[in-house]
């Protein structure tokens, strides 16, 4: 899933209109491995030739695909959770913010990253921080949306126990606001996967490496077993991280917000 | 059960009554208006009291609460807290040491029934090891099992339960004052009025300063010690027990918003042993019939009341109901139905009376025995009492003035 047009500003609030898209993705591309299958079962077997000739390139490529997500969610989460408690009373300081981190999605992401070229160099950098602003935008969102949704009841009870602006944030709105911020984190990471497969083109690695391969070998030989072991493993590495956004959540989510 | 008792010593105490918060000149007036929502108001509220205040939507009731533990900053005005001017002094301390409950409750719901309740003793820096017994404690006041209850979250509670926590987490450091904003406004009538009742026999052991704002006047009767009527920014219509604003409302306003049926409602504060009984014209169900008549001979409407061995009542007689007949006294006339407890309020006496076909309510003691006998001129006699006695009350301040 090379880049295409800007991808569109995730759900907000859409755990399940989450999981139903990447599954929808999921099945429609092992359609299409099927069908290559049957269409040429030496072209399988080449394919599982060409993974299993490779092994040290692939680890290394995933484990860079991996770095590539996570420190720029991380990154991500640390500047918009932080700016979504500060601009969540103000409604211009809230406006503002949200409109330009939604602008700043619609940048393409092949077009933020040479834009970026000239004051960073090439490599990972320039990947790095595209992708901390694109997951800036879900983060925020929920993040804002998540601390609204918190009941100005327990807040109003919280205050009036004496617990401090600061104690109120830590204890009770982060905590209450949580599986909706998390959310928003996943939505990020599984949207930065995707966007990073293109940061080969800028010299940043990653899992693209085999596609831009694939791409720049065009007709030669291997040239398709290429442009899909970058997309399969793509795609398991997003559907590892489904699996352990679902798994952190239930574990960090308090038993008093789950059903 | 004491509820008259305890009333009428507050009334003889009400001006020597320690006073715990003191409101002087408090002004609320919000940005971007002109009109203030609470305009000098001077409200002196007594220690370990139920002071409720009442009044009409958009009076300002909550306003004024909300001032008191600062959770809305006066514009004007001074707010002592036991002696101590508390105007300017940090609020989120200040709130530690004041109880507040509010009609939707708003427990935390990511934290179980026990951390709920452990929230004011953690800020305090209580150890946990006398945080722990304190739950249970608190749970067992609030009439729930610690053992059941308190590993749960909220969201697994009814609303009355829901509110019995908001309670006990109120509770919890022990604060000298409560404030409570409708808080069993939301909640079903009959859970209501299980929560109210339990709600005063906790406040009859632990006599703690409680401000209690309500819309409703029949709950302001029933829980207030004293009652604050209020009128628009937060005027004071009238501040006086429950027994005298019902007698006597100063003002229209008051007599409107008491509404129709004060009386009745009075009746409800004033219990049968109060009242002076008549005496009614006895016989034992083994009496002669000369005995019989010689009774109903001294009573006024000659009317008699058989009763057994014990003096338990048991029919009502008069001169017809011995004309041609040979049963025994026990199975003529009617039988006594109206009997009301010594305990009963007036308004059961009142009720009783109308059923009965003598116009009496019979009063009995705790082993059904003969006291007495309520008749509807005892009862006129008192409300008129009641109501002169009031009167009687601020006119002696009118003339103080």
């Amino acid at each position: 899933m090379p880049d295409k047009a800007p991808p569109k500003p995730p759900p907000v609030d859409g755990e399940r209109t989450v999981l139903m898209a990447a599954g929808a993705v999921a099945v429609a591309i092992a359609a299409l491995i099927v069908w290559q299958v049957i269409a040429n079962i030496d072209g399988v077997i080449s394919f599982g030739q060409y993974i299993a000739d490779r092994p040290d390139e692939i680890l290394a490529r995933t484990w860079e695909h991996t770095v590539l997500t996570v420190g720029s969610v991380v990154t991500a989460t640390l500047i918009a959770v932080p700016m979504g408690i500060a601009i969540m009373n103000n409604t211009v300081a809230r406006n503002v913010a949200l409109s330009v981190a939604g602008i700043l999605l619609t940048v393409p992401s092949l077009a933020f990253f040479a834009i970026l070229i000239p004051i960073v160099g090439i490599g990972a950098l320039p990947p790095y921080i595209a992708l901390t602003i694109y997951a800036l935008l879900p983060i925020l969102r929920n993040t804002v949306t998540g601390l609204d949704g918190v009941d100005g009841a327990v807040i109003e009870s919280a205050k009036g126990m004496g617990l401090s602006r600061m104690q109120r944030i830590r204890k009770i709105e982060l905590p209450l606001a949580w599986p909706v911020i998390l959310t928003g984190i996943r939505v990020a990471a599984i949207l930065n996967i995707s966007i990073a497969a293109i940061a080969i083109l800028v010299g940043g690695g990653a899992l693209g490496a085999f596609i831009q391969n694939g791409l720049t070998r065009f007709g030669f030989p291997g040239h398709v077993e290429s442009v899909w072991t970058g997309t399969l493993f793509t795609i398991l590495l997003a559907l590892v991280f489904e699996r352990l956004f679902a798994l952190v959540g239930r574990l960090t989510t308090s038993e008093g917000l789950q059903s | 059960m004491t509820t008259t008792d305890v009333s009428a010593t507050q009334a003889t105490t009400m001006d020597v009554a320690k006073t715990m918060i003191r409101l002087e000149g408090v002004s609320k007036t919000y940005p971007g208006t002109t009109v203030p929502a609470v305009k000098e108001l001077d409200l002196e509220i007594p220690e370990g009291e139920i002071l409720v205040l009442v009044g009409p939507s958009g009076c300002g009731k909550s306003t004024t609460l909300r001032l008191i533990n600062r959770m809305i900053e006066p514009t004007g005005g001074r707010i002592f807290f036991d002696g101590e001017d508390v105007t300017d002094v940090d609020p989120d301390g200040l709130r530690r040491r004041i109880g507040y409950v509010i009609q939707q409750i708003g427990l935390f719901p990511h934290m179980t029934i026990s951390d709920n309740i452990a929230t004011v003793p953690r800020l305090l820096g209580w150890k946990e090891d006398r945080i722990r017994p304190r739950i249970d404690e608190l749970l067992e006041i609030v009439g729930m099992d610690p053992n059941l209850y308190r590993d749960r979250y909220p969201k697994e509670l009814s609303g009355g339960q829901a509110q019995r926590v908001g309670v006990a987490r109120a509770l919890a450091a022990d604060p000298p004052v409560m404030l409570m904003d409708e808080p069993f406004g939301a909640i079903d009538p009959i859970t209501r009025d299980r929560l109210q009742n339990e709600f005063l026999r906790v406040q009859e052991e632990l006599k703690k300063t409680i401000v209690f704002v309500t819309h409703d006047i029949d709950e302001a009767i029933k829980m207030g010690d004293r009652i604050v009527v209020l009128g628009e920014q937060s005027r004071i219509a009238q501040y006086d027990t429950p027994e005298r604003l019902l007698a006597f409302p100063v003002d229209d306003f008051v007599a409107d918003f008491i509404g129709s049926g004060a009386t009745l409602k009075g009746l409800n504060l004033e219990r049968v042993r109060d009242l002076t009984l008549s005496e009614a014209q006895r016989v034992r169900a083994g009496a002669s019939l000369d005995e019989v008549k010689a009774a109903m001979s001294r009573s006024d409407d000659r009317w008699v009341m058989v009763t057994d061995d014990k003096d338990r009542p048991l029919r009502w007689l008069n001169p017809t109901h011995l004309q041609r007949t040979d049963k025994p006294l026990d199975e003529l006339g009617h039988k006594v139905q109206s009997i009301v407890d010594k305990r009963d309020t007036l308004h059961d006496a009142l009720e009783s009376m109308l059923h009965s076909k003598a116009s009496v309510a019979t009063v009995v003691d705790r082993d059904g025995a003969y006291q007495g006998i309520v008749e509807i001129n005892t009862l006129t006699e008192r409300i008129r009492d009641m109501q002169s006695a009031a009167k009687a009350h601020y006119d002696e301040q009118e003339v103080g003035r």
